[in-house]
């Protein structure tokens, strides 16, 4: 069993904290993002488990036995860099059979899962070639064979396409997939990329200024975000944060009224996907001001305001709205988020 | 822009070839014609008058020696200076002046420096008297203690000659990004595995130009080797100092600088091809 609990992480490099106290357990054969912009403390999260760096307190167990203060390679992990760090001056065959080589594995089993790795990944063309002469889309493939090919419980993927062009990045992504499921390795992934994350993962944990934000299922996450960052970051567009007043324990949408989540105060923020709502005639709609109109082909993107706050939203493609026009809108009830105005937090909506 | 003009990049190193060629290529081209010509003819006769001299063997032997063992442990040194020192974090940078300090030391400086220390009244010797181990003043640099006198000069030779090497070999260490190391570590490399399998094949072309650099230097050894041991320790540049000044016969010098310029080369010729770099293999 290989399920891993970070348990309370805390890294500081001098005053400056780049983890505080992050939790997170991951199951055994699970895939898990670390999902957030750029500085949000994710290498570092994964240099720990790795045993790159060391944690300022915490710890972190693999199969319920703690490896803080155990040697990198005595975790049972394999890692893919950023960088893919694939050994300029050995072969692809060589470098996918270094973590075996290490192992003192014998010839053949080497070379048996030295081809299988390769075969995985479609890398067989190159094995006695120099990592110099491939592409990077190949050598990010060489990286994944090799932390493959010694058959790690826990495989650690630092932002691994991020240095692919975008349609590379694509390809590999759905290979990935495809590679990680047979493989059946629990696995980290960290990225920046939300659709990298919400593609590939069982679960995501978003992550904010050396914080986990939330911790869920891709789908859950994006329907139910904790927290106004977690909306504002997953999702593209991101969810529209409106603040809305609330009378009776109820918000008006146009005529609607929509029941507000008990014991909030005179104003609450309403989070809104933004294709979750629908065209309505005028006064019964929402009322919104469309200043741009974009129709994306697949779909018609509004960018306007609501209430005189900023919202973008989605409608189908077959709607004829022009820029300049006022629409109403009837908003999707089930899938409203409702925050609070002051700590940012969702506060869960009334069961009906 | 040059593409119009294509004779600027000509013109612009016009004036550093011109230099090379006037004080470089035509002493070269006078010397190796002093060496090789008697009263205005080709001849061997000098090369025989430096051949058969009986400080010949004696000042080949002694350089030889002297660069095969001083050249490795400065290479070794080097090596683990720069592993060391990039381990280091805060106060790397002055580390690395310390150590540096023996480059701006002329090399006969150098000499009399360890001259000082290792002469019969010098800092060494008052050093073993006070700890009691030797009764009275030792000689270390005299022709009777030729192997106290070659550790003597090694030393100098290394302390004054290490210093670029090591500058060569930190270049070289930081041009390797650390995730190879990291790698290697993750996938089960233990620190010496590391180093040999990951750090130095990885600095290569600066292992190479360290030792291209060194061992022309080491060929050319002469103010330490001078200040420390006179001629009780016979070099080949030395040997070419005393034939022109001493002996005031400039044809044998020439003959000596000839030789040691093929040395030079041919040592070149070796690295190159031993050490060969193979830009596919470098990151
Ligand atoms: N070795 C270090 N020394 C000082 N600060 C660091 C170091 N490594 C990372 N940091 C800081 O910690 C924060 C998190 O870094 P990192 O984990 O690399 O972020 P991410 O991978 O999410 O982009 C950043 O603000 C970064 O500047
Ligand atoms: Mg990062």
């Amino acid at each position: 069993m290989a399920n891993i609990v970070i348990d309370r992480i805390r890294k500081s490099f001098g005053a400056f904290q780049a983890l505080k106290e992050v939790s997170l357990t991951i199951n055994d054969g699970e895939f898990v993002s670390l999902l957030g912009p750029s500085g949000c403390g994710k290498t570092t999260l994964l240099r720990i488990i790795a045993g790159l760096e060391t944690s300022t307190s915490g710890d972190v167990r693999i199969g319920d036995r703690s490896i803080i203060g155990l040697a990198p390679k005595d975790r049972g992990l394999a890692m893919v860099f950023q960088n893919y760090a694939v050994f300029p001056h050995m072969t692809v065959y060589e470098n996918v059979a270094f973590g075996l080589r290490m192992q003192k594995a014998d010839e053949a089993r080497v070379k048996a899962q030295v081809e299988k790795a390769a075969g995985l990944l479609h890398i067989e063309p190159y094995l006695d070639r120099y990592p110099n002469k491939l592409s990077g889309g190949q050598r990010q493939r060489v990286a994944v064979a090799r932390a493959l090919a010694v058959k790690p419980k826990v495989l650690l993927m630092d932002e691994p396409l991020s240095n692919l062009d975008a349609l590379l990045r694509l390809e590999m992504r759905t290979e990935l997939k495809t590679v990680l499921q047979s493989a059946g390795t629990t696995t980290i992934y960290v990225t920046h990329d939300q659709t990298e994350a919400m593609g590939l993962s069982d679960r995501i944990a978003v992550m904010h200024n050396g914080v986990v934000e939330q911790v869920g299922h891709p789908v859950e996450i994006y329907n139910h975000p904790a927290t106004r960052f977690v909306g504002g970051f997953i999702g593209n567009p991101p969810m529209n944060f409106i603040k809305v007043p609330v009378s009776n324990g109820q918000v008006a949408a146009g005529e609607e009224q929509l029941a507000a989540p008990k014991d909030v105060g005179n104003e609450i923020v309403l989070g809104l996907r933004g294709e979750a709502v629908e065209l309505a005639p005028l006064p019964q709609g929402l009322e919104m001001k469309v200043r741009v109109a974009e129709p994306m082909g697949s779909h018609l993107l509004l960018t306007g305001s609501i209430h005189d706050q900023p919202v973008r939203v989605i409608l189908p493609a077959s709607e004829t709205v022009k820029s300049g026009d006022t629409i109403g809108l009837k908003l999707d009830s089930k899938r409203i988020t409702w925050l609070s105005p002051e700590s940012g937090r969702s506060i869960p909506a009334v069961s009906a | 822009m040059t593409q119009n003009r294509p004779w600027i990049p000509y013109l612009l190193i016009l004036p550093s070839v011109a230099f090379l060629a006037l004080l470089f290529v035509v002493p070269l081209v006078q010397t190796i014609w002093l060496a090789l010509s008697d009263n205005g003819a080709p001849s061997l006769a000098n090369a025989e008058r430096m051949v058969t001299d009986i400080n010949f063997t004696r000042s080949v032997r002694n350089t030889f020696l002297l660069t095969i063992v001083v050249v490795p442990v400065q290479i070794a040194i080097a090596l683990a200076m720069g592993t060391m020192v990039s381990k280091v974090g805060r106060g790397r940078e002055t580390i690395l002046w310390i150590w540096t300090i023996p480059l701006g030391i002329s090399d006969l400086a150098a000499g009399l420096v360890w001259l000082s220390i290792l002469q019969n009244t010098g800092y060494f010797n008052s050093l073993l008297f006070s700890l009691g181990v030797i009764g009275r003043q030792a000689s270390w640099l005299s022709y009777q203690t030729p192997i106290a006198l070659f550790i003597a000069i090694a030393v100098a030779e290394i302390w004054r000659g290490t210093a670029i090497v090591m500058v060569i070999i930190v270049a070289g260490l930081n041009q390797v990004p650390k995730e190879f190391k990291e790698a290697a570590e993750i996938f089960g490399a233990g620190p010496w595995t590391r180093f040999w399998r990951i750090t130095l094949p990885l600095i290569r072309p600066a292992l190479q130009s360290a030792l291209i650099l060194r061992t022309v230097l080491a060929f050319e050894v002469f103010a330490v080797v001078y200040a420390l041991g006179g001629r009780n320790f016979p070099v080949l540049v030395g040997e070419a100092y005393n034939w022109q000044n001493q002996n005031q016969n400039y044809s044998v010098a020439a003959v000596y600088a000839v030789l040691i310029m093929i040395i030079s080369l041919a040592a070149t010729l070796i690295y190159l091809k031993a050490l060969k770099v193979d830009p596919e293999r470098l990151p």
